[in-house]
């Protein structure tokens, strides 16, 4: 079952992201001023572990190239998560943190909806 | 009523720059990348000044700077250091009406408040400090007759404080007071969203400190932030955020052997019990202005009390008169002294409580007053409003549980005092929460029983610098405020000294 998914707009963002850092990964932050929002950092400058959930992978296709960017978010947040499913979008803005995309002055959000019974 | 010209217009108390550099040993200097951008007003949605982009490069000479001013800084003496402390204050203090508006304008609260709380909180922040430093004393503990250890409090040196975009002047004073207090130099970088104001200060009160004692390094959060925080040239960090930024800095902080101190958000309970509703006189009225603390601050607030547990006897008559309340907070241009409610800080922060009130909806809480994009008309229409927005629904909901950093507030209801525990509990956060009641062993057991680093009682979001702050659970590690705050910008210095002319007896 996917759980997470991406709109254009943040594929393309990613492409111009991956040609200047290289693989990417996204951990969904909660908490505080620019928390409850996807952090993306290169991939591996996050350290996950045995506390974090593997969402699931952003397939990114293009003509020249086609990746896929891993979704994270800790265990804890994941058991009020688990019936959402997420769409990474972006808008305008300047997101803070250390994700990758705001001198861009663009920044990552978090749609939600309910999954469906016969996604559940 | 006071409307307050906008910065740099005619009549206003204060005016920006059109340009901010870095503030590096003592004077401003050009970032070393010549770039700049843009800060936009959350008021109006348009950019009024731009700031230094700052990079590694950057980074590095602000850590020159401090480094060379550390050693003499730590060694001056406390009454020297309470004394730049007390004069910071005054400064602030004489320019306490500049500064509030230009915080306003800075971050779009009302300047009610910035000229009511974030400002005089500072000023009295850095007098407090000053007070505690002087007041602090080591320790002697007699080990035997000849054998005596001495305690000494030494500062940690160098070290870095990253601030947040919601507070921008009072958070900065938070982490700075007792940071320079205790004799270290700073590296300090704002939020990239308010990174202006803090440079209204420093000029006010450049001449106070030695050079390199405070360096400001503004820049975004990747390329200014983590080589701050990552760096081996500091001894310790600071930082405000949230989780997934907090859990990296602690990830570069373990690979430098470094403390951190972290401030992580919440969502914050606030109880009313029954007794509340005993009486409609002064008391319930202020148990409502409680529960409309939300909404302070646009609700960009760490310790926001973005849940209220009501209980099931007083639930709809209370809930009924909480919704009037919030009605009617008044929205509208924050320069003008009689709004309550301002805009949200930017815009991405906006668009993230808009995608929240819309899961809200999706997961069948419901909308009992507010739950949209405000559009205050003219000028104001490019900016950043929400209505103040309260949802019915089920501690387990999302908009429950993550903190939405908006002035939404998620409201149910409980059934006895068990029940009130159970969900005040039913967080990954514990940094605030409020209990209201007539009946003192009520709201003592509740106070005690809630795990949350600060619990106010029959009161909220008031912020003395003499009361610890800081969370249980993921809300974060370490306290600010009060002279505790002291012990997470010392080390402890232990001399071991014996009087005895006799070896120890081993060889």
């Amino acid at each position: 079952m996917a759980r997470v998914d991406l709109t254009s707009e943040a594929a393309d963002l990613l492409r111009r992201l991956r040609a200047s850092h290289g693989e990417l990964m996204f951990h969904q932050s909660g908490g505080c001023c620019d928390g409850s929002a996807p952090m993306c950092y290169p991939a591996g400058e996050f350290r996950t572990g045995s506390s974090d959930v593997h969402l699931g992978d952003l397939a990114v296709d293009s003509d020249a190239d086609s990746f896929s960017v891993p979704v994270w978010m800790s265990a804890a947040q994941f058991e009020y998560w688990s019936h959402t499913h997420l769409t990474i979008d972006v808008v305008k803005g300047r997101g803070s943190g250390f994700s990758l995309e705001a001198p861009l002055g663009v920044r990552f959000l978090v749609r939600s909806r309910l999954l469906t019974d016969d996604e559940l | 009523m006071t409307k307050y010209a906008a910065p740099g217009q005619p009549g206003s108390v204060v005016t920006y720059r059109d340009r901010y550099d870095h503030f590096i040993g003592g004077e401003y200097v050009p970032p070393a990348k010549g770039e700049y951008f843009a800060n936009p007003t959350p008021v109006t949605g348009e950019d009024f000044t731009e700031i230094a982009r700052g990079t590694a490069e950057d980074v590095e000479r602000a850590l020159d700077a401090a480094h060379g001013a550390a050693r003499a800084w730590g060694k001056t003496s406390p009454s020297a250091r309470a004394q730049v402390l007390n004069q910071i204050a005054d400064r602030m203090e004489d320019n306490l009406e500049a500064l509030a508006v230009a915080e306003s304008w800075e971050n779009g609260k009302p300047v009610r408040e910035t000229l009511a709380a974030d400002l005089p909180l500072a000023v009295d922040h850095f007098r407090y400090f000053a007070g505690v430093i002087r007041a602090q004393e080591g320790g002697i503990s007699q080990i035997d007759e000849d054998l005596v250890a001495y305690h000494f409090q030494e500062p940690l040196g160098v070290v870095a404080q990253i601030i947040p975009w919601n507070f921008p002047l009072l958070m900065a004073t938070w982490k700075l007071a007792p940071a320079l207090a205790a004799g270290n130099a700073v590296v300090l970088k704002p939020a990239e969203q308010t990174p202006a104001s803090i440079h209204v200060l420093m000029e006010l009160i450049a001449d106070l400190l030695p050079p390199g004692v405070l360096n400001i390094v503004n820049g975004f959060g990747v390329e200014a932030g983590k080589p701050l925080a990552s760096s081996r040239r500091i001894a310790k960090v600071a930082f405000t955020g949230e989780t997934t930024t907090g859990r990296l800095i602690m990830q570069y902080a373990s690979e430098n052997i470094i403390p951190v101190t972290l401030e992580l958000g919440g969502k914050s309970p606030n109880v009313f019990f029954s007794d509340v509703a005993a009486s409609r006189d002064a008391f319930y009225d202020k148990a409502l202005e409680g529960f409309t603390m939300f909404a302070l601050n646009q609700g960009e607030v760490c310790t926001c009390p973005s849940r209220a547990l009501i209980q099931d006897s007083i639930y709809s008559d209370f809930l009924g008169d909480a919704v009037e309340r919030t009605k009617a907070i008044k929205q509208g241009n924050p320069l003008d002294t009689d709004t309550m409610i301002g805009a949200q800080a930017s815009n991405d922060q906006l668009e993230k409580i808009l995608s929240y009130i819309d899961i809200g909806k999706q997961e069948g809480a419901r909308v009992l007053t507010g739950g949209e994009r405000a559009d205050l008309g003219g000028e104001l229409s490019g900016g950043y409003y929400v209505t103040p927005t309260v949802f019915e629904g089920d501690n387990k909901m999302r908009v429950f549980q993550e903190e939405i950093f908006g002035p939404v507030v998620a409201v149910t209801s409980f059934s006895d005092y068990d029940d009130a525990m159970k969900t005040a509990n039913d967080t990954l956060y514990g940094l605030g929460a409020g209990v209201w009641s007539r009946d003192g062993s009520i709201a003592y057991r509740a106070g005690r029983d809630i795990q949350a680093g600060r619990v106010w009682v029959n009161n909220y979001h008031s912020y003395p610098a003499h009361a610890a702050f800081g969370g249980y659970k993921q809300s974060g590690i370490g306290r600010e405020n009060h002279r505790v705050m002291l012990d997470h910008y010392q080390q402890t210095k232990n001399l071991l000294v014996s009087y005895s002319q006799n070896a120890q007896g081993f060889f």
